[in-house]
């Protein structure tokens, strides 16, 4: 069990200790209050030449070791010698497992003046861990009471500024009446305080300490390190004892931090990383309140504490023992990932299931736990915080700012749980037709994302229809957050249909048939309103962006979300997307249509191969429509016959008159990716690169070998969906004629 | 706007049922949302002859009771009220003494009692309303003298089927609470209540709707001894200077009134309601020259009940309080729904 001094690093010490094991046990066992008989078990001092003006600390620890008599400082140049070695090199690089027990117990045992002892103390910095052993037998010390107060007191702050360095805390905890009482000594009790606070297990808190505690605090009156402990024992011992903290404390332990934390830190980032997370004060119960609100209505979001209500019943006072079953683990003491791992088995919820929302770890935990219990307390939870407190429809709240920060909770743990909340979507349905499309704009489009999908049938009317008076009415930054929000929407069923069909979890009644549904009827909304949103913007680049960002979605469904439907944009986004001034949102395009090619072409092959016999079918429309826009896209990026071969009835096809007025001259070769207007920018580029002196800009110069050329150009400009699309779509039949042939392949 | 009552007029003889569905949680079909056409008692329900013992729940009666909706109580269990009691009052001591600890069981000065209220309940599906009592105990007589009664609430279900059927075991569906006493308690116990069964305690309002409903039904409830008036209060909105309107009709002459305006004994329809309302507000119209249409309603009673539009009833005939819980059980569970 004890760390043997003889294991000590070279690096620290080039002086290998030969002195015999020192055998503490023993001499603890014979007699551990005296400090005489003690020192008759170790060898006489050993002729230790200190050869160097600089001893090293392993000579100053056996010295120091080994004094026997009240030495004086002042004459004692050789002790004086050895302090400044054990303080430099506590300050240097901190002090071994094994110098504590020596140190501590020189410290305690009051040999020395207390100008020595508290120098020893300031420099029990440790370098990496410290034994537990060492403290106990320095608490065997502060019992027998051989040192001064100051000493005492010295010592608590110490072993509450160290505590997490302690290797183990077993034995420690057996001295936890020791220390309670100390509770009684007036200036001890606020370090006692904080070092039961440090120590207390469940199986600690006992009724008559519990008496004990609110004797003290009916003598000392209201005392932040009582109260402290005190709020402690609740948490394991609701059922014995409540109290309230003012919600103003801020500081429970006024304990200064001592003169080590800084040292500490110092050696710890000077040794290896940083230290270990000393454990934080959770008081979960005071919490910052804005202003004084309705006790029925706050939208603070409940601290997670534990509940009361699941102990076992009260019998009597000799059942008391009965508690000692260590099972549950209070919720406000789970502060990091490995506690919840190590504890995951005795957790419980929290008393008030909205808390899990704040916290990572409770969700971690409900994503483990699928209780039907959890999600409908946070229904009815969640329903009445949302109406109650709802911005826009309770009449002068003025608390938007809070709810727009309760929304935004609740989105993040829906982001978290990858999981809509029942009670957020009924409240959307609900509270959706009056909103104004302003208040917590992001907050409430973020949440509409997460409306769960399913075979809700009036969604239509609850969601669609509102969002599209507001999307109409609304200026274009809101329609695009609109757009934004609902391939979130496209995203999250597609996400969730995926997950469900890898785990063949049936049981719920969304069949694929209605799922296609649900999404067939969002794809065609959006295409709806986009048609309208781009006339009434006028063919915003900005808003065909996002169009187009929600099409890139859609064009997948088939191969990346194992989706058996296919939709293709409508001839209002297609034509204005095709025909846009913006090579993005052209080279979008063209990446959207060869996505749309690579997935109809695979569906046909599963088709063919029959693969899924009871696979959807793609209607021959979607074929049909696809090889429209192809021809339209051919004509327009290649062949310059646009106008002429358009077959779609929505499509640019003009008669030859109309395009003779234009006066336009060789219309047959005049509309490609060289004159596209989206594209011109490039071809002038391009041209000046290739005659820099011609500032005519002779268009025509780029055929044959050099529209290869240009080709290239603009692959390396960053178009790679225009890349994809005229290497898939269009096929070159001959080096001759490649600037004119063009060949639809599907 | 939290109220929402888009009523469609149709006739209301059975609650019409807006489920839970067991699948919640889960992705499901609903049918609650929007158009809440809420279920209206039926007549002969709330006029209903059999009544609870007139002894035990006579302290209820001629109290004003503040209204609340509760949602589901998690884990409640019966068998434990003592201990509940014992909870609930070091509860209120610490929140009262902030910063002092205080053990749980000792005396303390406000004495908490729970208890239920078995003949509280509509169905063998509704829980027994449980009843809360706080009385602070006077530290100078000790406890020779009786404990003064500072506050009391309650919490009940009446035919509150609608909700009760539909939820887990470990749920306790108790959707109405009322409470008289000062604010400052009902917030203590209300908290507690939320922080230890997970539930929620929201204002229950009265929509002018309603209220018209409950005057309907009420002014036609005859009783035997000589009644005390129908009255009804109108605020008139968006004036510079409050203006209250009362308008009190002889319960004889409501009763005749309301008489000629139903069609089927036992059922009520919200044409019916709106004739009768606007027979009075005709009445009213003759002689003042008023549209009492376009102000606002917000208190009624009758012999029965009186209902504020705040939430606030006051029941006066202890026959009729199933039919009023009943009606009351509905809204609430409306609000939580």
């Amino acid at each position: 069990m004890r760390p043997r001094r003889s294991s000590r690093t070279p690096k620290q010490s080039p002086h290998v200790r030969r002195k015999t094991q020192t055998d503490l046990s023993a001499w603890r066992k014979g007699g551990r209050t005296d400090s005489e008989k003690s020192l008759q078990h170790h060898q006489s001092v050993n002729d230790q030449k200190y050869d160097s003006q600089e001893g090293s600390l392993e000579q100053a620890l056996s010295y120091l070791e080994k004094v026997q008599d009240r030495v004086a400082l002042k004459k004692n140049s050789v002790l004086q010698r050895h302090l400044d070695t054990v303080e430099s090199t506590a300050l240097k690089q901190g002090l071994p497992p094994e110098g504590f027990e020596i140190l501590l117990n020189v410290a305690l045992s009051g040999k020395f003046a207390d100008a020595v002892n508290t120098r020893l103390l300031r420099s029990l910095i440790p370098a990496s861990v410290i034994p537990e052993n060492s403290v106990v037998s320095a608490v065997s010390w502060l019992c027998v009471g051989k040192c001064s107060g100051n000493i005492q007191l010295l010592f608590l702050k110490w072993l509450i500024t160290v505590f997490d360095f302690i290797d183990r805390k077993e034995q420690l905890n057996a001295l936890y009446g020791f220390f309670f009482s100390f509770l009684q000594d007036e200036k001890m009790c606020p370090y006692i305080c904080h070092v039961l606070y440090l120590l207390t297990r469940k199986e600690n808190v006992k009724p008559f300490r519990i008496r004990r505690l609110l004797d003290l605090q009916a003598k000392m009156g209201m005392q932040s390190h009582l109260q402290a402990l005190l709020s402690l024992y609740k948490l394991f011992c609701p059922e014995l004892v409540t109290i309230t903290l003012p919600g103003k404390m801020k500081t429970y332990f006024k304990n200064s931090e001592g003169p080590w934390k800084a040292a500490i830190t110092a050696v710890r980032s000077r040794n290896q990383g940083p230290s270990p997370l000393s454990q934080a004060v959770v008081l979960g119960t005071s919490q910052p309140q804005s202003r004084k609100r309705k006790w029925n209505a706050q939208l603070v979001i409940p601290a997670s504490s534990r509940s009361t209500n699941n102990l076992e019943e009260i019998r009597g006072k000799s059942s008391v023992c009965l508690y000692n079953t260590n099972k549950s683990f209070p919720v406000e003491q789970l502060q990091t990932f490995p506690q919840l791992l190590q504890n995951i088995h005795r957790l419980e919820f929290p008393s008030q299931m909205g808390s899990v929302l704040t916290s990572p770890l409770l969700l971690h935990y409900m994503n483990c736990m699928k209780d039907e219990s959890i999600y409908l307390r946070l229904y009815y939870w969640m329903g009445q915080m949302l109406q109650e407190e709802c911005a826009w429809c309770v009449v002068d709240n003025p608390n938007e700012e809070e709810f727009k920060s309760f929304l935004q909770s609740i989105y993040k743990a829906e982001c978290f749980l990858q999981e809509g909340f029942s009670a957020c979507e009924e409240f959307l349905y609900k509270t959706l037709p009056l909103w104004d499309g302003f208040c917590c704009r992001s907050e409430v489009l973020s949440l509409v994302s997460w409306i769960p999908l399913s075979n809700f049938s009036d969604i239509k009317s609850y969601l669609y229809d509102p969002l599209a008076q507001l999307f109409f009415t609304s200026s274009i930054y809101f329609k695009c957050s609109v757009l934004e929000s609902l391939k979130q929407l496209l995203q999250n069923w597609l996400n969730c249909n995926v997950i469900r069909v890898d785990s063949e979890f049936s049981s719920l009644n969304t069949t694929l048939s209605g799922l296609v549904n649900m999404v067939a009827e969002l794809v065609h909304f959006v295409g709806w309103i986009s048609t309208i949103g781009l006339r009434l913007e006028d063919n915003s680049t900005f808003l065909l962006h996002f169009i187009l960002d929600f099409y890139g979605t859609v064009c997948d469904m088939y191969l990346k979300y194992n989706l058996p439907l296919l939709i293709m944009p409508p001839a209002g986004v297609f034509y204005p997307a095709l025909l846009s001034m913006d090579s993005v949102n052209l080279n979008q395009l063209c990446h959207i249509m060869y996505r749309y090619r690579t997935n109809l072409v695979a569906a046909k092959e599963n088709e063919q191969s029959k693969k899924n016999i009871l696979q959807f079918k793609f209607s021959n429309q979607t074929y049909q429509e696809y090889n429209q826009y192809i021809i339209a896209m051919v004509g327009c990026l290649w062949t310059s016959s646009a106008f002429q071969k358009d077959i779609h009835p929505q499509g640019l096809c003009m008669d030859d008159k109309v395009l003779c007025k234009t006066g336009v001259k060789e219309l047959k070769t005049s509309f490609n990716i060289v004159y596209h207007p989206a594209m011109m920018g490039y071809s002038i580029e391009f041209l000046k690169q290739l005659c820099p002196d011609d500032t005519t800009f002779n268009f025509k110069l780029i055929k044959g070998k050099k529209w290869d050329w240009y080709l290239e150009y603009l692959y390396s400009q960053g178009l790679k969906g225009l890349k994809v699309f005229i290497e898939s779509s269009i096929s070159r039949v001959s080096q001759a004629s490649r600037s004119k042939a063009a060949n639809v392949q599907t | 706007m939290a109220e929402e009552a888009p009523e469609d007029g149709g006739t209301r003889t059975l609650p019409s049922l807006r489920r839970l569905s067991r699948a919640l949680p889960f992705g499901r079909t609903h049918g609650r949302l929007g158009a809440s056409s809420s279920g209206r008692p039926v007549v002969s329900a709330l006029c209903s002859q059999e009544s609870v013992d007139p002894q035990k729940t006579a302290f209820l009666l001629r109290k004003a009771w503040t209204l609340y909706s509760v949602t589901p109580l998690y884990r409640f269990r019966r068998a434990r009220l003592r201990d509940y009691a014992r909870l609930l009052s070091a509860f209120i001591a610490a929140e009262r003494h902030r910063g002092l600890a205080v053990a749980v069981g000792a005396e303390m000065d406000i004495a908490v009692r729970l208890s239920s209220l078995a003949e509280l309940r509509g169905t063998d599906l509704d829980q027994a309303a449980l009843l809360v009592q706080l009385s602070s105990r006077s530290r100078a007589s000790s406890r020779s003298s009786e404990d003064k009664p500072v506050w009391s609430g309650w919490f009940c279900s009446m035919f509150g089927d609608d909700l009760s059927e539909n939820i887990p075991e470990d749920f306790t569906s108790l959707p109405l609470f009322l409470s008289h006493g000062a604010e400052s308690y009902t917030a203590l116990v209300g908290s507690w209540f939320q922080k230890t069964f997970d539930c929620c305690f929201r204002r229950l309002a009265i929509s002018p709707q309603n209220l018209s409903w409950m005057v309907a039904m009420w002014a036609g409830c005859g009783l035997d001894t000589a009644a005390s008036a129908v009255e009804l209060v109108f605020s008139v909105p968006r004036l510079a200077q409050p203006l209250d309107i009362f308008y009190a009709i002889h319960p004889e002459d409501a009763k005749a009134l309301w008489d000629t305006v139903q069609k089927t004994p036992g059922e009520i329809t919200q044409e019916e309601v709106d004739v009768f309302m606007d027979c009075l507000y005709a009445h009213f119209h003759r002689h003042f020259k008023i549209h009492l249409s376009a102000a606002k309603l917000v208190k009624v009673s009758t012999a029965i009940a009186s209902a504020h539009c705040d939430g606030i009833v006051k029941i006066l005939h202890s026959q009729y309080l199933p039919g009023v819980l009943m009606l009351l059980t509905e809204l609430a569970i409306s609000q939580i729904q």
